[in-house]
């Protein structure tokens, strides 16, 4: 097949690197939405912690 | 996994994984000349190569770590398998996805079921998709990171076997990359190429290196739980306030 014209070609090219940069932002919001997960959880056991602490004392 | 800290680097790792991003985005647009004969469309080359090779070399790295777990049993080692299988099969879709977009421009076609590069990528592909049932079909932590070292041994000792295989047969119409006489790439290509292979590989890196903290930070909580509720247990077992807060699903 003969190279095709620029503006033609740029619409594939942007496509592949498209899906690379998805990749990237997707696996970002991933970890985000785990951290907050953690971060929730630990703000529990805190709290709990807290509270142990207050029955003792 | 105790005493191991996986974040430890995180933030050096992702500040030089972003450098070579953008050092190597610009060598591709700005840099290296448009392919005379592909033209234009040859700038995908610079993103789907590397993440072949970087997601190959992932599935061997796994098969190694697989054998550092069988010989020393610490769980960490099994993690580290388990996280580059993971990140290789993600990177494995990223090739197969941007693959196809190359070749619709180039060949007309989206995929070419009688080109041995192609096809071996997605045998390699498949036979590490179905790690993940095997991994989560085993409820015993033990056994299942045995089992799940064993196959990613076998499948790591199938990846080098498969490119030898692909080497040898001829190539219809996929170029070939890696050669010993360096490929017919000019010297701006290759020096591009080779820094796009190291960016893609400190991506890698990064988001399996933060792969493995959180999965740590969150098997230290579960911990930290345990052990807070059986104290409370010992405490008071009818009245424990650990009690009324669900554990999260894993």
């Amino acid at each position: 097949m003969p190279a095709l014209p620029l503006d033609e070609a740029g619409k594939y090219v942007a496509g592949a690197y498209g899906v690379f940069v998805t990749l990237i932002i997707v696996y970002v919001a991933i970890m985000g939405a785990k951290l907050q997960r953690i971060e929730r959880e630990l703000e529990e056991l805190a709290e709990l912690a807290k509270k142990r602490l207050e029955r003792t004392t | 996994m105790d005493g191991t800290l996986f974040g430890r680097g995180l933030r050096a790792l992702s500040a030089a994984s972003i450098v070579a991003i953008a050092t190597a985005l610009a060598l591709i647009f700005f840099y290296a000349p448009i392919d005379a004969d592909q033209g234009f469309i040859q700038k995908i080359f610079y993103v789907h190569v590397p993440m072949a090779i970087v997601a190959l070399i992932g599935f061997v790295t796994a098969g190694v770590f697989a054998i550092q777990h069988l010989r020393t049993r610490d769980p960490s080692y099994d993690a580290r398998s388990y996280v580059a299988i993971h990140m290789s099969v993600i990177f494995g879709v990223a090739v197969l996805v941007t693959g196809s977009i190359w070749a619709k421009g180039s060949w007309g076609k989206w995929w070419v079921w009688d080109e041995p590069t192609l096809v071996s990528f997605l045998i390699v592909f498949l036979l590490y998709v179905t790690y993940y049932p095997l991994r989560y079909s085993i409820e015993d932590p033990e056994r299942r990171a045995r089992y799940s070292s064993v196959f990613a041994i076998t499948a790591g000792a199938f990846v080098p076997i498969n490119f030898i295989a692909v080497r040898l047969s001829e190539s219809l119409v996929h170029p070939r990359v890696l050669s010993a006489t360096g490929g017919s790439m000019p010297g701006e290509m290759r020096f591009t190429f080779l820094v796009s292979l190291l960016a893609i590989a400190l991506l890698f890196a990064t988001l399996m290196k933060l792969e493995l903290t959180s999965k740590h930070a969150r098997m230290q909580l579960k911990s930290l739980r345990r052990l807070l509720e059986a104290e409370d247990e010992e405490r008071s077992p009818a009245s424990s306030p650990l009690a009324t807060v669900p554990a999260k699903p894993q």
